[in-house]
């Protein structure tokens, strides 16, 4: 039988706002399906967003949710945590949404390795504003603002995170929409800040400028540029190329922040 | 049984005051000099069952005092010039999305970087216009050590009551002096707590503001009552809405629920005003100076009064209109170049003769300059 969104979106919220193509839709619906997989209480669970198409999600999604300021959602989610630590707190945002204007409070999440699993939409550009360069425009790539191409680097949002010290890391796309409810399954379960960075397509305002070709073709592109983790393990950097890993890149155990903290204070 | 009678710092004041009102989260980026504030109740909180926690940065210490008061805690953070800076953007969002917070300012002198260790009261405006768009604005301006704690004891009430960000606006001289404090029992000083919803939870609309008081009740984050805030204008059911007339009415409605309210935010103290042909209009330390001025001038025989208030935004005109035509002159001594005499000039409307005295030189108005200035316009 076919999966049942209904009972976690809310009445009359839907059509979404997001573009006919978008990427967007498909995590919406994998992120459904794993909160579902795990039977979690409704009313435990908290979404925190920025600003921007991604951070539009929490609107449409039948749990507490808090769309806050551009960047800050990890901020407000630690907030959330540290006053209720009983609830379930995920954070999500664009590419530039957490790695440009949020880089700061995205590291310094991952390094107190507090218990929120924060998710990535990695589109390679600014959709809400239009199609601007951020942090993850490729080289030599055009958006609005790189009207001659893109001379800037590229952040690496799940080495940042690794580096930063997440304790569960995983990249997927939306092709992987399957493995993509497992991956932000196994992040939602993990104890301590887990990342998951999400490859979705972004039509609009990244494939036009790009000559990319319909969504269709996006998803394609996806497919065509992953290489499981464990493949990825035994390649060169030459034959990676512009390639990048897909699954679990990182996970370890290490004591989660609020625990910790109590644990300090005598608190626990 | 013997009074508990503490010599404390402004500062450690704030954060007890902090505690007897209930505060259970405190979120913070250290700056001088509000940094005891958090150094305390780094201490303390634990001991009452809350939490504390250094952010990276004053965006995010906002973020997180914010995230606080939804998961139902009653949350403080606190800081200085520079950190009040960058707090404007999320105490927008506090406004607009109607959450009870406390942020404390302790003033310190000149813009950007300025004077981190001398006092200063330059932020007056910051306080009521410093985040973009229009929202209600409620700030206090405490004198003393003890109403350190009192007022951050009624700015975390005013809050809760009425789903408000609330600035307590101290500045480096009270924060940093000593005084005697008699500690207050519990169930001396007034606690509120906020109004929550008792309807039926898919009955819920976290912006329906109840027809009295305009606030509408508020349920934390992880009660059974589960919604949706956002920092765009929204319609009643805490959903985005692009209907302008909406936003306007809205708006209108949050300006009008503190303005309401009047008599029960605005407090000030009118200090031998009865008779007075020249008030003197002070607040924070420098109204200690002024309190001084007034008893030393009197003694001249001339007939001077303090009005001091403990609430400067909303600002107390109201109490102040009672002196139009009966002041001759009014005196305003600040540490800033001007400001709240704007105020005092925009309720009196050319009735007195108003004149500031201005320093910004890291030293506080002492009462020799108020009565100087008194003796010269009277
Ligand atoms: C402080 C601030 N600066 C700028 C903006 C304008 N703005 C809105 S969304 C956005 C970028 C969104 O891009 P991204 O985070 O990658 O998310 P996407 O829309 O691609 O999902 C910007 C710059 C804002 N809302 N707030
Ligand atoms: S602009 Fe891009 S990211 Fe935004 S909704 Fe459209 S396709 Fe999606």
């Amino acid at each position: 039988m076919a999966f049942d969104y209904s009972a976690y979106l809310r009445d009359g919220k839907i059509p979404h706002i997001w573009c006919p193509g978008c990427g967007y839709g498909i995590i919406l619906k994998s992120f459904i399906r794993a909160i579902d997989k795990l039977g979690w209480n409704k009313n435990e669970i908290v979404v925190t967003s920025g600003i921007g198409c991604a951070s539009r999600l929490p609107g449409y999604v039948d749990f507490n949710t808090l769309h806050t300021t551009h960047g800050r959602s990890l901020g407000f989610a630690t907030g959330v945590k540290l006053a209720n630590p009983n609830l379930k707190v995920i954070g999500l945002g664009g590419d530039g949404d957490m790695t440009a204007i949020g880089g700061n409070h995205f590291i310094h999440a991952c390094r107190r390795n507090i218990d929120i699993t924060c998710l990535v939409f990695n589109n390679y550009i600014y959709g809400m504003t239009g199609g601007q360069y951020s942090p993850t425009t490729p080289k030599n790539a055009k958006a609005t603002t790189v009207p001659y191409g893109n001379a800037d680097n590229q952040f690496d949002i799940s080495s940042l995170a690794i580096g930063a010290g997440a304790t569960f890391v995983a990249r997927t796309t939306t092709y992987h929409a399957v493995p993509m409810e497992k991956l932000i399954m196994q992040a939602l379960q993990h104890k301590g800040f887990s990342v998951v960075e999400i490859m979705a397509g972004c039509p609009t305002g990244y494939g036009r400028k790009n000559k990319q070709g319909s969504p269709a073709n996006m998803i394609q592109w996806q497919k065509d540029m992953s290489v499981p983790v464990a493949k990825a393990k035994d390649m060169t950097p030459e034959e990676m190329g512009d390639k990048f890993a897909v699954g679990v890149l990182h996970q370890e155990e290490k004591t989660e922040y609020v625990e910790a903290y109590d644990a300090q204070v005598g608190l626990s | 049984m013997a009074k508990d009678i503490r010599f404390l710092q402004g500062n450690e004041a704030v954060s007890e005051g902090a505690l007897y009102a209930g505060c259970k989260f405190y979120a913070g980026y250290p700056i001088t000099p509000s940094t005891e504030i958090a150094e305390h109740l780094s201490g303390s909180l634990p001991k009452v069952g809350g939490r504390f926690v250094q952010m990276e940065d004053e965006i995010a210490a906002m973020a997180a005092t914010i995230g606080g008061a939804i998961a139902g805690q009653k949350s403080m953070t606190a800081t200085s010039g520079p950190g009040m800076s960058l707090k404007m953007e999320n105490l927008g969002y506090a406004c607009l999305t109607e959450i009870p917070c406390v942020i404390v300012n302790v003033m310190r002198g000149g813009p950007s970087t300025g004077l981190p260790t001398g006092p200063g009261q330059s932020d007056i405006m910051q306080a009521k216009w410093g985040t973009h768009g229009d929202h209600p604005a409620v700030a206090l301006t405490p004198s003393t050590v003890p109403e350190q704690l009192t007022e951050t004891v009624r700015a975390f009430n005013i809050a809760e009551k009425y789903r408000v960000p609330v600035i307590l606006l101290t500045d480096e001289i009270i924060g940093h002096m000593r005084e005697a404090v008699e500690m207050p029992e519990p169930g001396e000083l007034e606690v509120v707590d906020r109004k929550v919803p008792t309807c039926d939870p898919s009955e819920y609309l976290p912006y329906k503001p109840d027809a009295d008081d305009l606030v509408p009740p508020m349920a934390a984050f992880g009660s059974e009552y589960r919604y949706h805030i956002t920092g765009l204008n929204h319609a009643e059911d805490g959903f985005p809405s692009n209907d302008g007339k909406l936003a306007q009415a809205d708006e209108i409605r949050q300006q009008k629920k503190i303005d309401q309210a009047y008599d029960d935010i605005v407090k000030v103290e009118e200090f031998m005003c009865e008779d007075a042909e020249h008030l003197i209009f002070a607040f924070g330390s420098t109204a200690r100076s002024a309190k001084e001025a007034v008893q030393k001038l009197r003694e001249e025989g001339i007939k001077v009064g303090l009005f001091r208030p403990l609430t400067i935004w909303p600002f107390p005109e109201k109490h102040l209109e009672k002196y139009v035509g009966k002041a001759k002159t009014v005196v305003v001594p600040e540490m800033n170049l001007g400001m709240a005499i704007f105020e005092v000039e925009r309720v009196f409307k050319g009735q007195a003769k108003i004149e500031g005295f201005n320093k910004i030189d890291s030293e506080p108005i002492n009462p020799i300059e108020i009565m100087e200035t008194v003796r010269r316009v009277k």
